[in-house]
This record gives C-alpha cells, structure tokens and sequence, in this order.
C-alpha cells in the first residue's frame, strides 16, 4: 500500500515537473499511434466507402472478415509483421524492424479494420436512395462518395476515436516490433511494462497515468462533439 | 407536340427478375404525367430509370430525340433532371445550402445559385428557413425544401417519388395546391409516381396505370378514370362498384343488362349474350328516400342499406338493390334521409354513366 | 453555424495530425543514421534492467556514430535471434547454451565481458533454513525437502538456464510439483512475485539489488563458485547471415571488452547501491572467475 501511494506522489513530481524522459515518451506515443491512426484513416474510411457503395459476389464474406479484423489480437499482428520484415523475410529489405515505422506499421494494420468496419457500417446505415439523391442533383461519383461521408462524420469521428484509443494503449505489438529501444521506440505502453519489470513503480504509474488522462481525453473530446451534433 | 422523354422495349433485371418490361412510353412537354399501380408494380423503378439513375438491361430511353444509351450520356441527361424521392433526404446543412447543392454540382455562378436559391424559396414559402439547419425541420417543412431543391435546378423534366407519401393531410393539402400551382407557373414537364388517385385526379393530366413492371393502361386522366379497360384499372382508379354481367338486349346501343338477375339499362357496343363487366363509381350514384319523385336516370333501384361508414367529409355507404352497390353521400343529406342501416332507400343512376369492359372469364 | 464549427474541428484536427506527421516523419529520420549504421544488439534483460546500457551505449554510439536497437530479451530468445541473423550482436549469460550456439556455428569471436553472480534469495522467516549456506544444491534440497514455496523464471532465460543446472546438480525434478512455481516473466517481475507469495528465487545480484528497497527478501545463500553469473558478447556469424551488420557487432563487441569501458562496469552502481553490481573480467579465463 505504502508502495502504491509513494509511486503515486512520484508520478504526479514527475508529470508536474515535466521530466524530459517521460515527456519524450508521451510524444512519440502520440506520434507513433496519431500516424498509425491517420493512415488507417485514408485506407480504413475509404475501403469501408467502397465496400459500402458497390455490390460484388462475396461482399457478405469481406463484411465478416472485416468485422473479424475489428478484434484482430495485437500480439497476433506484431507476430505476423515480425515475421514479414525480419531481416530475412520477405520484406526484410526495407530494414524497419525494431524502428517507429515498424510500430506504425503493426498499429495501422491493427487500427484499420476498426476504421474500415466503422466506416462500412456508417454508410451504409445512410438512406439507401441518399446516393442516387445526391447524384440526381449533377454530382460525379466523387462528389457523391464525399458528401457521403461528410454525412457520416459522427461516426466515423468515433471510429478514429476507437482506432485511436486501441493502438495506443497497445503493447503486444508494439514491443514485438519496436523492440522498446529508449529514446527511439519506447511508447507510453512498452515502457509501463518494462519499468514494472525493473520495479521502478513510481515511473510505471506516472505512464499509466498519462496513457488514463489521453484515453479520457479521447473521450471527451469525442463526447463533446457527439453532444454537440445532438443538439443541432 | 414534343415528347422530352420516351422509352422503347425497355426490359430491367434486378437479380435475375425481371422488374421493368414497358414496351412503350412518352412524356410529352409540358405534361404532367401520374405513375399509378399498387406497391411493387415498377414506379420507382421506372422514375429511376428516366432519371438516369439506373441503367436498363435492354431497350432504348431517348431523351429530347437522342438515345441515352451510354454512362456518360446518363451523367449528362441527369443534369437536366431533377429527382424527389419519397423521403426529403436533406443532408447534414443549412436549408440553403441544401437547396444550393445542386447548383453547385451543376457549376452556376454564386450569383445565379442566390438567385434561383431564393426563388425557390419563394415559390414554396419557405425563405423564413433558409438559415435553420435541415435536421431540425418538420415533415412538412423538409418535403417542402426538398422539392424547392429540385425546383432550384430549372430542371426540364422534374420526377417525383411518391412525394406526399408520409406527410398528414393538412400538410398535405396545402403542399399538393402549391405544387399544381407552380408546376402550371413554371411550365416543367413532370412525371409523378402516385398512390392515391385523388392526388392523381388533382396534379395529373395523363396517367399511365402499371402492375408487375408492365403498363396496364395509359391515357389521359378522364380517360383512365372514366374508361377503365379492365377490373385492375378501374379497382385501382376508385370504381368501387364492378359487377360481372350478361348482356340481354341491345336496341341501338341501349343494353339491358343482366346482373345477378336484375336488370339494369347501360348504353354500349356490345351484343346480346357478351359477358361484360359493369363500373358503376360511388358519384354517379344518387341516393333518395324510397318513393321517388320523377328522375331522367333509367335505373331506379330499391336498396338495403347494410353499412355506413364515416370517411372524411363523407358516409361510405354499403347497399344491397340484389347486387351490392357502393355510394357516398354527404353527412347532411345522409341526416336527410334518416337513413341508418337496414333501413331502405332508392337508389338511381344515369344509363350513360355505367361504364361497361368486356368480361372473358 | 454549428455545422461551419464543427467542420472546422474536423478540419483542424486533420491538419494537427497532418503536422504530427510531418514532425514525426522529420524526428524519425534525424534520429535514423544510415543503414548500415544500424546495430541490433540481442540481450538479457538485466542488463538494461540494472541501467548498464542506458550508460554505456550513449557512451558507444557518441563515439562510433553507430545506432544500436537493443532489444532486450531473454538470453534464449536472444540466442534464437542471433541464430535466425535477426540480431548482430549478444550481450548473453547463459554459457552452456552459448558453446551450444557456438558450436553450431552462430557466432563468432565470443569474449568474456562480466561476472556478477546470482544469489538465492527468500522471505526473512526462511522456512527452509537454508540461510548461510555454502553449498546452492544444498539449499535447493533443504527447499525441495520443506516444500517451500520456489518462483522460477520459467522463461528459458539465462537465469532460468542456471537455475535448472543447478536443480540437476541438486538430483531434484522440481518442475510440476506444487511447492514449484513458473512466472514467465523478467527478473524484476519474478522478484515481485516471489516477494508478494513469501517465496525463493534464484536471481542476479545486480537486478536484486536494483530492486532491493521494495522487496522484503533477503540474500540467504551467496559465494557458491556454482553460482556464478557469467556474460559473454558474441559477434554474429555474417558468413551465415549476410545481412549481419559484420563491422557495426565488431565495433560493440570490441567496445564492451575495451579498457575504459571495463572500468565503467567497475564501478557502476557504487554510488547508488554501495557496492559493485557487475565485476569486469575482459581478457580473463572463466575457470579463473570467482577465485
């Protein structure tokens, strides 16, 4: 209990006096996942938009498969991207294991499918005839697919949230594939970890305590909104 | 006159199903033309097709005399069209920008957007909205602006989904005399998918009845109400009286006819011995106390009265004269004649207004 | 209005992230140094547990311009790496498994950097009554014989490696029986754990210290010449593996046996824990260690 209460006042003495190494943690946290989730993004929110607006033969099975993907283990996406560019694998070329871009990597495979099964499901809840609508009035099929998605902000604003919110409060893959290399690779969630592997507890709360205020700060900015277009 | 839109053998699959098979339809200019037929019979589908919104599997649409027969000339044709679906189908904005979207996709200048914006406004007495964002408008008030954006494209030819489907009937009412009203000002070719005939009897000037994704019958107004070629037509078009028939006599074109064993006198083309249907529709009806005074109608018939039914202004009521008989009467006339039911009353109607269709079964 | 302000929100979010991005893109790459520049370096954790090579690698990368990835594993894993060519250089102390790796031709030029040495470790009631003890079979017999709980590593690490050695020298099978627990977990976690359950464990002196103050274990049995913690760099063979990064594993290798930065390992954790935590043994022999 003492334990707990002295790693308590030690995080707050370190969040309060801004302690560089912590602060630099933080940052490339919000670097590495706000990268991650902005590439899912483009690739989630437009593939979702496609698999929504077109019809093909198996468009059932892509729609569970991506459903499936929204719950994809991390760990199982750090094995695989491991496996994939490791130094002798088939992208092994590229030389990005146990580098940032490697976690950005594993964390957009991980924050797409929450994107894209979002997305997907965000327009097609939209009024069927909403499209034929739109392209009634002289829209090309890009205007119409953006106003599309405009139309469908909210929720895709929370599927950026949930995307967000997942890959960074990752670690299974980001350890896998970052390495927890200090200064360089080390997260908010693989450095929770080590430090309490070291024992280090006062450090370990601090960032667990850090990684709690932006998920609730994720959340709340989410609410504000959601709260907002409510009262339109 | 010049027809703006005509289709030829026009056959549209969904599925393997065959959902649309018109051999043959015009919209002239300057017409207003009513889809009508029962849920499912291809309206929508139809109007979508016009629109350009879908994409037939075999036939030919011209549009002003030249086929539109590739993507690029739908994408074209759609832009001298405009589209308004059975729901408003606002999006996520203001009331004017609504209404503007479709100038804007159509690339005019920022003035002529304000320009028709406003007029559009205007014409549907809703310039007090422009400002209000379009998710917090009422039924009536959505379907307004979504007509007025419609209306803002100067279209050529202006398509309607079942417009008034989900407003209630004072909204309704008013919407539909303001529609009349600026369809006759401004001249637009319309095509109107319908279910109601007396929208149908008060916007349309022609009508084209479908079932199955077929036309059944097409003509004018008049035409399909008062002539109805078959039992589906003239059930759809409000004929709530058809009885199967066999001619008796025919003295120079005056038939008696025989019905369930009564006779009844009708003026036709048909010989002794055809079997016709008789349409006999609730206005031609007269409804009068049981001694008679002197009437011109040649059909005077004694009937029980077996229910009444108040409708909205009306008494919906159900007569038995030896074939059952429906007539309405206004709620006066019905106090008038202290009629309740099982109570009697005469019933009479002119020889010329039965409307007679062969029979084949 | 609303719809302008919240449009804007959206806007300027993307735009933040778009800069994030950017800064990201520009923090990566001036902290990425040229390929080959890149050293991965295949480790236990105690050594980054205790802090050496927070210490020494700056010291190293300041110097050379090389940028080393450490990964810090257990030596098993970090050993399976280096037999994949997924690592240039192992910093391990697991000396049995080491020849093993040797021998099959995974490495090369291995060199003795460091000793510290391991200790068993247990609650200050001591059930087992092994304390002062000079004999580590010894004690493991008097624990097995007490049924006192012992928490094991579990995790094929160098500690783990030892500790098994040591339960074969002792003739007991311990693994499955219920006094015998595995973690799985790193060194400092296993301290915790046996801390939290009032166990034994084996651990290294210098991650025990590290962790000493929140522990509640004391050393019971220390000095026994079996007990020795021994760390060997091994240079990964790039004949076997191309992409080994041959000089940049040369350069570190050569850098943990020089003269200065045995004397850095000579005296870290002096100042903070009062005594040595790892003893520098460049150059010497093994059989010579603890003597």
């Amino acid at each position: 209990m003492e334990l707990i209460v002295q790693g308590i006042i030690k995080a707050f003495e370190l969040l309060i006096s801004f302690d560089p190494e912590v602060m630099g943690i933080t940052w490339l946290s919000l670097k590495i996942s706000g990268t991650a989730t902005f590439i899912s993004l483009f690739i989630g929110v437009s593939t979702g938009t496609i698999v929504a607006l077109t019809n093909f033969p198996g468009k059932k099975l892509v729609i569970s498969l991506i459903n499936t993907g929204m719950g994809l283990p991390p760990v199982v996406v750090g094995l695989f991207v491991t496996i994939l560019i490791w130094r002798n694998g088939p992208l092994g070329f590229l030389d990005i294991l146990y580098t940032p871009y490697a976690m950005i990597i594993a964390q957009a495979i991980i924050a797409t499918p929450i994107v894209m099964g979002i997305s997907l499901a965000a327009i097609q809840n939209l009024p069927p005839n909403l499209r034929l609508q739109i392209l009634s009035l002289g829209a090309s099929r890009l205007q119409m697919v953006w106003i599309l998605v405009k139309e469908s902000k909210l929720p895709l604003l929370a599927a950026v949230m949930a995307g967000f919110g997942g890959v960074i409060s990752e670690v299974g893959a980001s350890i896998m594939v970052g390495g927890n290399i200090k200064g360089y690779s080390r997260v908010l969630t693989t450095a929770t970890v080590m430090e309490t592997g070291k024992g280090n507890f006062d450090v370990a709360i601090a960032l667990g305590i850090i990684l709690l205020l932006l998920a609730f700060l994720v959340n709340l900015f989410l609410t504000q909104v959601q709260q907002r277009q409510q009262q339109r | 006159m010049n027809p703006v839109l005509t289709i030829q053998n026009l056959i549209l699959r969904r599925g393997g199903i065959t959902v649309l098979d018109i051999s043959e339809l015009t919209v002239e200019e300057g017409r207003i033309l009513a889809l009508i037929g029962p849920n499912g019979a291809g309206k929508s589908t139809l109007l979508l097709t016009m629109a350009g919104l879908l994409k037939p599997d075999q036939g030919k649409l011209y549009y002003k005399g030249s086929p539109v027969d590739t993507n690029a000339r739908r994408a074209h044709m759609r832009r001298s069209v405009s589209v308004v679906f059975q729901e408003p189908l606002l999006i996520n904005t203001s009331v004017y920008n609504n209404i503007a979207l479709g100038l804007k996709f159509r690339h005019f200048s920022k003035d002529e957007i304000k320009k028709n914006v406003d007029a559009a406004l205007d014409y549907f007495g809703i310039s007090s909205l422009a400002k209000r964002s379009a998710k917090t408008l009422s039924g009536g008030e959505a379907r307004r602006v979504s007509l007025a954006r419609a209306f803002a494209l100067k279209p050529e030819l202006i398509l309607m989904d079942e417009a008034f489907s989900s407003l209630d009937p004072p909204t309704r009412e008013a919407l539909i005399d303001d529609l009349r009203h600026i369809l006759k000002e401004t001249e637009i070719t319309a095509v109107l998918a319908l279910h109601d005939r007396e929208e149908t009897l008060r916007l349309a000037q022609d009508v084209v009845v479908m079932a199955e994704g077929k036309i059944i019958q097409s003509g004018t107004t008049s035409q399909i109400f008062s002539h109805p070629e078959s039992e589906f037509v003239a059930n759809f078009v409000g004929t709530e009286t058809i009885l199967a028939g066999v001619v008796e006599t025919n003295k120079e074109g005056h038939l008696e006819i025989s019905i369930n064993g009564k006779i009844i006198e009708a003026v036709g083309n048909f010989s002794a011995g055809d079997k016709i249907y008789c349409c006999l529709r609730p206005e031609i009806i007269t409804v009068s106390p049981v001694t008679p005074g002197i009437s011109s109608a040649r059909n005077v018939l004694e009937a029980k009265v077996l229910k009444i039914v108040r409708q909205a202004y009306l008494y919906k009521v159900f007569l038995d004269c030896g074939f059952p008989l429906v007539a309405y009467i206004t709620i006066p006339s019905c106090d008038d004649l202290g009629m309740c039911e099982h109570s009697f009353v005469a019933v009479s109607f002119k020889a010329t207004a039965v409307h007679l269709m062969k029979r084949n079964k | 209005m609303k719809m302008f302000r919240s449009s804007k929100v959206i806007l300027t979010l993307m735009t933040a992230v778009f800069l994030l991005v950017l800064g990201a893109a520009n923090v990566f790459a001036a902290k990425q140094a040229p390929k080959q520049k890149n050293i991965i370096l295949a480790t236990t954790t105690s050594t980054q547990d205790t802090g050496l090579l927070d210490t020494l690698i700056p010291i190293f990368e300041k110097e050379t311009g090389y940028f080393v990835k450490t990964i810090a594993v257990g030596s098993g894993q970090a050993m399976a790496m280096g037999q994949k060519g997924e690592a240039d250089v192992l910093l391990v102390h697991s000396p049995d498994a080491e020849k093993k790796f040797m021998s099959e031709g995974n490495g090369v030029n291995r060199r003795l950097v460091m000793h510290n040495d391991f200790i068993i470790v247990g609650p200050a009631s001591d059930p087992a009554k092994i304390k002062g003890l000079k004999s580590s079979a010894e004690a493991l017999k008097s624990i097995a014989k007490a049924n006192a709980l012992f928490v094991s590593r579990g995790d094929n690490s160098g500690t783990h490696a030892k500790e098994k050695t040591l339960w074969k020298k002792a003739q007991i099978d311990a693994e499955g029986q219920k006094w015998y627990q595995q973690t799985g977990l790193g060194m400092g976690q296993t301290l915790n754990v046996a801390a939290e359950k009032k166990g034994y464990t084996l651990t290294d002196r210098g991650t025990y210290l590290s962790l000493k103050k929140n522990l509640g274990l004391n050393i019971l049995v220390e000095g026994d010449a079996a007990l020795l913690n021994i760390y060997h760099v091994i240079e990964v063979n790039a004949i076997k593996w191309p992409k080994v990064n041959v000089n940049g594993a040369k350069a570190f290798a050569d850098f943990m046996v020089s003269k200065r930065t045995q004397n850095i390992i000579k005296t870290f954790g002096v100042k903070k824990y009062g005594s040595p935590l790892f003893f520098p043994d460049a150059g010497k022999k093994v059989e010579n260690l603890g003597k």
